[in-house]
């Protein structure tokens, strides 16, 4: 894929962020705050970092793989995969409604290129990216395997499990990255269950941390990408604190965790889509 | 009283053992075949392929639910992972991760649950899982199997490596009777008519198909012909097997080391009623959990061998 310049990558988050508020609004429900917080994320990662094939197979051998382990992010990853080209844009307004491939959350039974895992039930998605970064090691395959957390999802104890392991067996091929907004469905994390210093809790795991500070905005992204990836070969697992803020784009959604699993109402759309310009046309 | 059994042994052995072997000789079948324990290595024989096989083989620690993930990431990457640990905590520990990760995704993992049931013995019923075949029966694309001795468990362990899927394998701990022969074929989803019989089937999986074979004998010594059928597979079910033994007999009784409720009586009780309503007697165990002591003495108490095999088909046998 061609290198796109950051004015035209963060085109491509507009356009994210549009997808993702009228892909809820057309249903009603989903999840709308962490996917418009990651925007940046996704975009990097799809359309700048990874070494990947939209022609989907499912053993991704050769390419580097994203897994999405908190998958309420759906509409936003489903976003990224369609205007990445992995299947039609038109197909997003298809999400969460009967017969199509565009699930709640992701699945694989519906064969959506793109998704080689179901995840909704949080915290096992590092669990599966340590299996296929393992895989991949087996195989003599130097290419990379990604995961986004949330940061609540940190919760679950698999997640410790998980990180126990990545380290122990020196799974350096692999990229975990915390989606850090600091909210959850019933607040902010800290009154729900404090996650404390989270850099200090992974580096004490055997973990290679990096913070990327500025995770709405686009060169710190890639920078902490690009970062992260010159740690991974050297026997440690690498996580990448990404700091974002929840409903990031919208100035009425920003930072609060009660548009974590609430649609707008066509008002409330109108006044979002006012605030994102249309860049690569909507659905 | 001496016993013409239709089915004799020279040796016992764990059906764990059953596994390991074939589990190793998988290995060298495919170089795809991957392992991966909780911290049980020794407990489930799986030892002798991780020394063939080091870079093959992970040790997660006690940490199942972080073992069903990564088992579900290295069927991803092409691999077929065989996940070992006590059946406990292969199922009810981790039902969440084998069901999205797992059944719901379609992962051609294989969960290996040993030291299953009341025989698993003297550690008691926080180790008795009696609760398993139902969970795992319940998921959508998981296949469940239950071999009954070492001989078969070894011939099915060959047989879920080269099948594509989610597997339940199902095994224990004690030492058994090996009655059935080391060259069997391993069919997933066909059960196996062991013994003929005209009045009564025995429809038996795991270790009590020893128990059904031992009944057949007890029952034919007093003038009645029992058909033993070993259900190894307990999902896919072999409905045309059950079906086609019942038109004949009339009537039938499960035998299994399990709960009765989401058991393999139940199962079949769904097959009868849809197709042949027929009386049907269940063995197994009744609502309630185990406790500490020899496999034998266990069987006994919660109504599980041979002598309750014969007393159940006593029971159908009337209700004809």
């Amino acid at each position: 894929m061609e290198k796109q310049s950051i004015e035209q990558l963060q085109n491509i988050c507009t356009q994210l962020r549009r997808d993702v508020l009228r892909m809820v609004h057309a249903v009603q429900s989903g999840h709308p705050g962490a996917p418009l917080g990651c925007a940046e994320f996704f975009v990097a990662l799809y359309f700048d970092q990874l070494h990947h094939n939209t022609d989907f197979k499912m053993d991704g051998k050769g390419e580097d793989l994203f897994f999405l382990s908190n998958g309420h992010l759906s509409a936003g990853w489903y976003s990224v995969l369609s205007r990445s080209g992995y299947f039609p844009v038109s197909e997003l307004k298809t999400f969460r409604k009967l017969d199509s491939r565009l699930q709640g959350h992701p699945a694989t039974h519906e064969h959506l290129p793109g998704v080689r895992i179901a995840s909704g039930s949080l915290g096992q998605g590092l669990s599966v990216a340590l299996g296929v970064a393992q895989a991949k090691k087996i195989d003599k395959d130097d290419k990379l395997v990604y995961v986004l957390m949330g940061d609540g999802e940190l919760q679950e104890g698999q997640v410790w499990e998980a990180a126990m392991y990545a380290a122990h067996h020196g799974v350096d091929n692999l990229i975990a990255t915390v989606d850090y907004n600091g909210q959850q469905i019933d607040g902010p994390t800290e009154k729900i269950m404090d996650l404390k210093n989270l850099k200090a809790k992974w580096e004490a795991f055997g973990w290679e941390v990096i913070e990327t500070k500025e995770g709405n905005d686009m060169k710190s992204v890639i920078e902490g990408l690009e970062k992260a990836k010159s740690l991974t070969g050297k026997g440690k697992p690498v996580l990448n604190l990404l700091y974002t803020e929840m409903g990031y784009g919208v100035d009425f959604m920003v930072g609060t965790h009660k548009w974590h699993g609430s649609p707008p109402n066509d008002e409330q759309l109108a006044k979002a889509l006012g605030q994102l310009e249309e860049t690569l046309g909507d659905y | 009283m001496s016993l013409d059994l239709k089915f004799t042994y020279t040796e016992k052995k764990d059906t764990r053992s059953g596994f390991g072997d074939g589990f190793l000789e998988a290995g060298r079948r495919n170089p795809n075949v991957v392992g991966l324990c909780a911290d049980l290595i020794g407990s489930l024989k799986m030892g002798d392929f991780q020394k063939e096989f080091p870079e093959r083989f992970f040790q997660t620690g006690i940490a199942e639910a972080n073992m069903i993930g990564i088992s579900a990431g290295l069927a991803i990457g092409g691999k077929i992972p065989f996940a070992g640990t006590f059946a406990n905590f292969a199922t009810g520990r981790v039902y969440d991760q084998i069901r999205q990760s797992v059944a719901y995704s379609e992962k051609n993992v294989k969960i290996c649950a040993s030291h299953a049931g009341l025989t698993l013995g003297e550690d008691g019923a926080t180790h008795q899982i009696l609760e398993d075949l139902g969970m795992m029966k319940m998921l959508p694309h998981m296949t469940v199997i239950n071999p009954c001795d070492y001989n078969q468990t070894k011939a099915a362990t060959l047989a879920i490596a080269e099948f594509e899927g989610p597997v339940y394998l199902r095994f224990g701990r004690p030492s058994w009777p090996v009655f059935t022969p080391a060259d069997q074929k391993f069919e997933i989803g066909k059960a196996w008519k062991m013994i003929d019989g005209k009045d009564v089937t025995i429809f038996a999986t795991g270790h009590l198909v020893w128990e059904a074979v031992v009944a057949e004998a007890m029952l034919r010594a007093e003038g009645i012909s029992a058909e033993v059928i070993n259900i190894h597979t307990i999902k896919p079910l072999d409905e045309e097997a059950i079906l086609e033994s019942v038109k004949k007999t009339g009537c039938a009784v499960s035998a299994e080391e399990h709960q009765l409720n989401g058991g393999l009586g139940d199962s079949i009780a769904q097959c009868l009623i849809r197709n042949n309503p027929a009386p049907l007697e269940y063995v197994g165990v009744n609502d309630s959990f185990g406790e500490s002591g020899t496999p034998t003495q266990l069987l006994e108490k919660y109504g599980l061998n041979a002598e309750n095999i014969v007393k159940a088909a006593k029971r159908a046998l009337v209700r004809k």
